[in-house]
């Protein structure tokens, strides 16, 4: 699939900033007035801005309301609708803690569950995707829920608990590409059954429709080197996960967190690339790309 | 309302003819014509005439090679446009019920008004059958016609979609798939239409009638006398002999 | 919840209004209905009533509406301002340009008429241009048939008075069998598929003999992976097969053919050879009812095939003997031809059987009663339901006239041509030789030429030669190098105009021929004759006048453009006494007619024409009184008479004040009936005259009562062609007209009156170890020739072609997807990227006819993938054949026709570094028009 940074940023900045909000919203750290309003501040930053990157991702986006329409049957929609209950539960939290020194605990609870119910559509609007067998599978909602909360909790500054949340998203994150990597064989289709020639002998593409591109080939028919895949996968796993626990292991400063939280970004940024680029859609078959034969 | 009806009252499709589509790209260039003047934005070319030229199409026609077991490779012309699936992932995903199914007819559609161009359908679609229109920035795809095969302003023959109406060879039957009396339904029947990566579960409503075997004469081959050639007069006799023979003939 | 449906408009409104008139994107000539929309071309559909395409359109067809408005249209004349070549021009006024090119044409024709050649390519006015060179007197005038397919048409023509080509077609609701030869798309291209459509749909089946299985041959049920050049050997073969065991129709060839005509067989005399006939020059054969000698023709003869005559001591045997002799040969048996064919010998023997079992186990009756030439009455006709078609994949080889000729001899055995489910006309097909006027070339300075310039050849008397036995046409047409070149020679008019051979030429007059691109050999070499000069500084070709309605390549090589209209633009006529759009079952003709004014400052060149010829007041234009005959084409095609009663147009013609078809006078409100009509009129033949047409009384007289004959025409089919004989028997040295001795050998090879095959000239002037490799090009059914790629629908389908390799080639260089590979040739080299392809004949590398592009043509980009990725195999094609040490300079082409053999080139192929432009690759031409817009959202909006 095509790694468009819009839909990239806005994966891995929602993301980060839905976690914070979770952290936030069950109270941890345990802040009040401007230390609040610091951390809250940093959580919209990444949420809002996330949000704002994905409707540039729209053809259209002076029509982005309608996508609240439809929250029974598609997940996009419902993605939606979770992130602004989100920010309006959490806004209002916040707001207590902020201006009143109030913590109505219910609603922060509510807000989190909120936030990663926003979190898990995201992931579940590429899950339910057979035609992208990368994606297809349960564990990639779990993996952006990881993703989230372990982000949250390190900009929420939850040392230890952060250090084992580290460690267990990227376990999730190797065991997805694990069988990520088998998925587009395992998913059964090449251009045998894409054609239902393959009963007949060997099947291969002669000629594509057209010489000249289209929409198709740009969105599904792209395709990223083994070794420059590999290489991503190092620096997602080094930046995003052994840098911040070294940071963390170290004793605690600012500076450590901030190096821990960038390094983390780009981490999870490079994932997320590869996310897209490895994914194969089985659209590109037909063109004798993906599990063409 | 992008859910998807439980029944529809009707399915519509085509029924392509992989052992009669000589690849001529006739339909894809009418239904270019058809849906660029017709149903909703015109279908758009960017850099007509320029060095990366991209446009959107509602029907392509691929070409494969099979190559059997024994015998020579063969090549299949094979178009494709939406297959207006029973099962339409297209529709469930979209977030703003710009795409959907037809009750009427179980045609596939896109509310061009509705559609924020987000690309999900697109994604969700296993045969590549919906393009992002470069220039309007809405989603395009077969809209089997919709405005054809109803239109009284048409004569009752030209009622087809424009694609089928002119296929040259045709290998492009329209008709409605869920009456097991239609003539496509019982064309399917006759010729083992299939449908295409079935394990997607999408259900197409339309169907594609594979190849006759090929090649199959020299089978006899090898097998020594073949009664039609019997020679008339041993070789021996030569031509005066093959003479004579024939002679008797006339 | 289950969805409603949005209420969307399901009858919008379609049009204001249908206009109904011809394609033009390619010579079928189908029906169309353009629907318009604010006096705008909306959309174009085919119209279902025409007899070509019945409602069916091809990719080209629906596309008309970018050709129409293509950013590439000529806006207006042009005078060459720039060096030729440099596409630098200014625009001119149309006085100022009729001026220029009467100032050019008037003193020829005054002084020397033959000092215009005047060739007319892609023309489908023919009967039009031809008259007007006629009355101006040039005897250099042709189309383009001669590198097309005039092998074709030629020995279709001499062998049974009509040809494949869009001349006829198979019996397609009959035939059962269906067996193509060399064909990627034809001219007939609507018909075929529909017809290919049918058979399947009936269950027939089909043989695709061609080195690359694309298109027809994709959806064949058996694919003969043929050796370029080997059809003859193959389909001589499957004869022998057939002869030895007796499946051929005794019957037909008998009754039908001259098969049982007695030929001369006393080797000392001068007409050895010959065919015997009485005094009145009847040929003669042995009538079994008599055991006596007499004439073919004659009422209740029966003629014997097996009888000899012995007169004088020497016995004259029936062309059946010499026939049969020859091709039951083991020579010409599967066995021996096999390995050189790529075709194994089983197959060959399978692939007869099959036309055995169909042709004669499936023959049927059908209870049609019909009379035949000698006045014998049949109750029924004999259906054979076997049919072939071929095209220039066997003619455009060097062999390819005793190819094609093969071919016939193969369905004439199996008597199958003109029966139901075989073969049949189309009207004003079967026309004997005979019926066909010979070629004429009497130049008389300031007067018209004697007579219609191309024809069919009797023998040495007719060639076109003059006394001191030079050649009278610029393209050597009708000489003992091709005597039989019935359509001319027009690949060979540039590099002769160059080289002053035979004689020099003053005015290059051009019409829809992109010589200096895709329709010449030796692409570069003739750039450069079209802008050498002499040492003087004067171009070597004084003057290249030239009509395109497009900015091709061919544009900027000449100094005076006449621009033409598009096709939806201007007045034309598909008509009789040209290449018509007839079925099998009916005579036809068409016209087009402005169904949208023009925006430019064009005209329709037939129009233009007759302007010049009222400028120069030429005879056929001109009434006594020196007024002009004609305003425009349209009151030409209303107006003219090519005998009395006999016009372009045969529908609504007048009798008295009656209106009546085929023969009349002519009538004003002609072109109105047709516009009515849906820009046709057909006229269906009665039902018993349906077959048999070459000797059924029936056809007969229908046919002179529609102006296709002046006198019934019967005549047998040659299989024994004696025109070709009295070429030999010069060669041996009889009779006063003789062939230079350089080419005596030669003719008396290749002009043998029975069909045989010798290898493509190529191949004896290369080496096949340094050039193992055949190469070809196919015809996209998206796009036609160079003038598809200015559509902007069209180009997105064709916009490149790689170069196919198959399997053994592509493993043995060790290529891979995108890779390149340098191509040569022993005339040049190009490197291009090459792509794999399975079904295709392991010895074969082909591309895609066409689609590379001059930069600044075509209103494209400079760096459009047409010029940068795309290109010609034309490069690699000379005209003439490489020197072989015989001092000479052999034409590569057909002996017996002089058509281009395009398909016998050889090449050696090796992989390349990748290239950023294929090559070789050229400098940007100036561009009279600029460069399209960049996003098109087409929409007539009302
Ligand atoms: N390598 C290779 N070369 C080949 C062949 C092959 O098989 N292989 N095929 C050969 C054959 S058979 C042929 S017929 C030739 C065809 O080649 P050409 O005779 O060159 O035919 P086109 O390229 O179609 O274009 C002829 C010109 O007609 C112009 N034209 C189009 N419409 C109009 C119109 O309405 N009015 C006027 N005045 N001009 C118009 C076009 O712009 C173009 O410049 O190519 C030959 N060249
Ligand atoms: N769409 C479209 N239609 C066209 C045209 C066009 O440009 N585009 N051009 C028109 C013109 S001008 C013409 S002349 C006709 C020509 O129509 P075709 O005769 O179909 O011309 P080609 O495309 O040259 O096809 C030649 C075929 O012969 C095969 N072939 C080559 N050598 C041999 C051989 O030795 N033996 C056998 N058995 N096969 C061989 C090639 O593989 C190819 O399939 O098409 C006309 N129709
Ligand atoms: S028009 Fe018919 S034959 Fe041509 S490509 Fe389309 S389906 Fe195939
Ligand atoms: S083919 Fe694709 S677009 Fe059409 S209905 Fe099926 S899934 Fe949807
Ligand atoms: S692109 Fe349009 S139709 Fe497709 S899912 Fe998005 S909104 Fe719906
Ligand atoms: S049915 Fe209509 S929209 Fe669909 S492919 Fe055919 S022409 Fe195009
Ligand atoms: S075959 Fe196609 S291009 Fe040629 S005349 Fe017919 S519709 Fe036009
Ligand atoms: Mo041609």
């Amino acid at each position: 699939m095509h790694p468009a940074p819009s839909v990239i940023l806005f994966t891995t900045l929602s993301g980060l900033g839905f976690g914070l909000l979770f952290w936030l919203g069950l109270g941890f750290p345990p802040v009040k007035g401007w230390a609040a309003f610091g951390y809250f501040t940093l959580a919209y930053l990444l949420s809002v801005g996330g949000l704002l990157a994905s409707v540039f991702h729209l053809g259209r986006p002076e029509r982005a309301l309608r996508a609240f329409t439809q929250w029974r049957s598609s997940w996009l929609s419902r993605e939606g609708v979770c992130s602004v209950a989100a920010l309006l539960t959490m806004a209002i939290y916040g707001a207590g803690l902020v201006f009143l020194g109030q913590n109505w605990t219910i609603l922060g609870v509510i807000g989190a569950g909120l936030s990663l119910a926003t979190v898990f559509t995201t992931g579940m609007i590429y899950a339910q995707l057979k035609t992208v067998p990368r994606w297809n599978t349960w564990v990639t909602p779990v993996l952006f829920l990881a993703f989230s909360i372990s982000g949250g909790s390190l900009l929420a500054g939850q040392g230890t608990v952060t250090l084992i949340l580290l460690l267990v998203t990227a376990g999730i994150l190797l065991f997805w590409w694990q069988i990520g990597d088998g998925a587009m064989g395992a998913s059964g289709s090449n251009l045998g059954t894409a054609t239902g020639l393959g009963s007949i002998g060997r099947v291969t593409q002669f000629e594509a429709p057209h010489t000249g591109r289209n929409y198709l080939l740009n969105e599904f028919a792209f395709e990223v080197g083994r070794k420059q895949a590999a290489k991503l996968r190092v620096i997602a796993l080094v930046a995003g996960f052994a840098v911040p626990t070294v940071c963390l292991l170290l004793p605690v400063s600012v500076f450590g967190l901030g190096i821990a939280a960038v390094a983390h970004f780009i981490g999870v940024a490079a994932s997320r690339w590869l996310f897209f680029a490895e994914a194969e859609h089985v659209t590109a078959i037909y063109y004798g790309k993906a599990g063409a034969v | 309302m992008t859910t998807l009806p439980k029944s529809t009252e009707k399915q519509l499709g085509l029924v392509i003819d992989l052992d009669t589509c000589v690849g001529c790209h006739a339909c894809v260039v009418s239904c270019k014509g058809w849906n660029t003047e017709n149903y909703g934005a015109p279908l758009a070319d960017l850099d007509a005439y320029g060095a990366d030229p991209v446009g959107t199409f509602l029907n392509r026609v691929h070409s494969y090679e099979v190559e059997p077991e024994t015998g020579p490779a063969q090549l299949i012309h094979f178009p494709k446009s939406c297959l207006h699936c029973e099962d339409a992932p297209c529709v469930t995903v979209c977030p703003t019920g710009a795409s959907y199914k037809r009750v009427e007819d179980g045609i596939v559609l896109v509310n061009e008004d509705q559609c924020i161009g987000c690309g999900l359908c697109a994604w969700a679609c296993p045969y590549g059958a919906r393009e992002l229109d470069g220039a309007e920035k809405v989603m395009k795809k077969c809209t089997l016609c919709v405005d054809r095969i109803y239109n009284e302003n048409l004569p009752e023959e030209d009622r087809v979609p424009a694609c089928v109406r002119t296929c040259p060879a045709g290998a492009r039957h329209f008709g409605d798939l869920s009456d097991p009396s239609s003539d496509v339904s019982q064309l399917v029947r006759e010729r083992d239409g299939m449908d295409l990566m079935p394990e997607q579960g999408t259900k197409p409503a339309n169907k594609y009638l594979p190849p006759r075997p090929k090649d199959k004469i020299s089978v006899e081959s090898g097998q020594g006398e073949i009664p039609q050639l019997t020679p008339v007069a041993e070789e021996a006799k030569g031509f005066v002999g093959w003479l004579d023979r024939m002679l008797d003939k006339i | 919840m289950t969805s409603i449906s949005p209420t969307i408009n399901l009858s919008p409104k379609v049009s204001d209004e249908v206009r109904k008139t011809t394609c033009y994107m390619c010579a079928c000539r189908c029906g169309i209905n353009v629907h318009m929309k604010d006096g705008e071309v909306a959309y174009i559909e085919g119209n279902r009533d025409h007899p070509v395409n019945k409602g069916v359109l091809c990719a080209k067809g629906s596309a008309g509406i970018m050709q129409h408005n293509a950013p590439s249209r000529l806006r207006a004349p042009l005078k060459r301002v720039g060096p030729r070549g440099s596409g630098q021009f200014e625009e001119i006024s149309w006085d100022e340009a009729l001026d220029i090119a009467a100032g050019w044409l008037a003193p020829l024709r005054e002084t020397d008429p033959s000092k215009l050649a005047f060739f007319t390519g892609r023309d489908q006015s023919q009967s039009f241009t031809s008259f007007w060179a006629q009355n101006f007197g040039t005897p250099n005038y042709a189309a383009h048939g001669g590198f097309c397919s005039v092998n074709m048409a030629a020995a279709g023509i001499y062998t049974m008075g009509g040809a494949f080509w869009e001349f006829g077609q198979p019996d397609w609701d009959r035939t059962k069998l269906f067996m193509l030869f060399g064909v990627a798309e034809d001219h007939d291209s609507n018909p075929i598929k529909m017809g290919i459509g049918r058979l399947k749909a009936q269950g027939g089946r089909i043989i695709g003999v061609n080195p690359i299985r694309t298109g027809y041959n994709a959806v064949a049920d058996e694919w003969v992976g043929i050796t370029p050049g080997t059809d003859g050997l193959f389909i001589l073969a499957l004869v022998h097969e057939l002869l030895k065991a007796g499946k051929i129709d005794l019957e037909y060839l008998a009754q039908f053919t001259n098969a049982p005509v007695l030929v001369n067989s006393d080797p000392a005399s001068p007409e050895h050879g010959l065919f015997l006939r009485n005094d009145a020059g009847q040929p003669l054969v042995m009538d079994r009812s008599t055991g006596e000698p007499a004439p073919f023709d004659q009422p209740g003869v029966r003629p014997d095939m097996a009888a000899v005559w012995e007169k004088d001591g020497v016995v004259h045997r029936p062309v059946m003997h010499l026939l049969a002799e020859r091709y039951l040969s083991a020579e010409y048996g599967p066995d021996a031809v096999a390995g050189r064919c790529g075709v194994a010998a089983d197959r060959i023997r399978d692939i007869a059987a099959e036309l055995a079992r169909v042709a004669f186990d499936e023959a049927f009756e059908l209870p049609i009663a019909w009379t035949d030439f000698r006045g014998t009455r049949h109750t029924s006709m004999k259906g054979r339901p076997v049919s072939f078609h071929a095209m220039r994949g066997i003619s455009a080889h060097s062999n390819g006239f005793q190819t094609c000729r093969s071919l016939h001899l193969l369905q004439i055995l199996l008597g199958t041509v003109e029966v139901p489910g075989g073969f049949r006309f189309k009207p004003p097909y079967p026309k004997p030789v005979s019926a066909h006027p010979k070629p004429h070339y009497g130049v008389q300075a300031g007067k018209p030429l004697d007579g219609p310039h191309l024809g069919f050849v009797r023998g040495p008397e007719d060639l076109a030669l003059k006394e001191d036995g030079t050649p009278a046409r610029i393209d050597k047409a009708f000489t003992w190098e091709n005597p039989m070149s019935s359509h001319g020679l027009m690949h060979m008019v540039i590099s002769n105009a160059h080289a002053g051979d035979p004689y020099k030429i003053d005015t290059l007059f051009m019409y829809m021929a992109n010589m200096s691109w895709n329709s010449t050999m030796n692409t570069s070499g003739v750039m450069n004759m079209l802008t050498d000069k002499d040492e003087h500084g004067a171009y070597v070709i004084p003057h290249i006048i030239y009509s395109d309605a497009y900015s091709s390549e061919m544009v900027a090589y000449a100094d005076l453009i006449l621009p033409d209209t598009t096709y939806l633009e201007r007045h034309d006529c598909i008509s009789l006494l040209d290449r018509p759009i007839c079925e099998a079952d009916a005579a036809a003709d068409a016209i087009r007619w402005p169904v949208v004014e023009p925006d430019r400052d064009v005209r329709g060149f037939q129009t233009v024409l007759v302007q010049l010829a009222n400028k120069m007041q030429l005879p056929g234009f001109t009434n006594a009184d020196g007024s002009a005959k004609y305003e425009d084409y349209a009151d030409y095609i209303v107006n003219h008479e090519r005998k009395p009663g006999i016009g372009p147009l045969a529908g609504w013609r007048m009798n008295g004040n009656e209106t009546s078809h085929g023969r009349g006078a002519p009538n004003l409100e002609q072109i109105n009936r047709y516009i009515e009509n849906g820009g046709f009129f057909v006229s269906h033949i009665p039902e018993d005259c349906a077959y048999m047409k070459p000797w059924n009384a029936g056809y007969q007289d229908w046919a002179v009562e529609m102006g296709l004959y002046d006198a019934p025409q019967p005549y047998i089919f040659d299989v024994y062609v004696e025109t070709m004989r009295k070429f030999q028997l010069a060669a041996e040295g009889n009779g006063a007209r003789q062939p230079p001795d350089h080419l005596r050998a030669r003719i008396r090879e290749t002009l043998d009156p029975l069909p045989i095959w010798y290898p493509p000239f190529e191949d004896s002037h290369v080496s096949e170890d340094n050039y193992p490799v055949h190469a070809l090009t196919q015809r996209p059914m998206a796009m036609y020739h160079s003038w598809g790629t200015q559509n902007a629908w069209l180009r997105q389908i064709h916009g490149r072609n790689p170069l196919y390799v198959p399997t053994a080639i592509w493993q043995a260089n060790g290529f891979a997807e995108g890779d390149w590979a340098s191509v040569t040739s022993v005339h040049g080299s190009i490197t291009v990227p090459v792509a794999h392809m399975a079904a295709l004949n392991s010895n074969t590398v082909w591309t895609w006819n066409a689609i590379g592009k001059r930069k600044g043509a075509w209103a494209l980009s400079e760096d459009a993938t047409e010029a940068t990725k795309g290109f010609l195999l034309n490069h690699l094609i000379h005209e003439l054949l490489p020197p072989k040490g015989d001092g000479l300079r052999w034409a590569n082409s057909d002996p017996v026709t002089g058509q281009a053999a395009w398909f016998d080139l050889r090449v050696r192929i090796e992989k390349a570094r990748p290239q950023a432009e294929a090559q070789p690759a050229f400098d940007k031409l100036g561009s009279p028009v600029g460069v399209g817009p960049d996003t098109l959202t087409w929409k007539v909006k009302s």
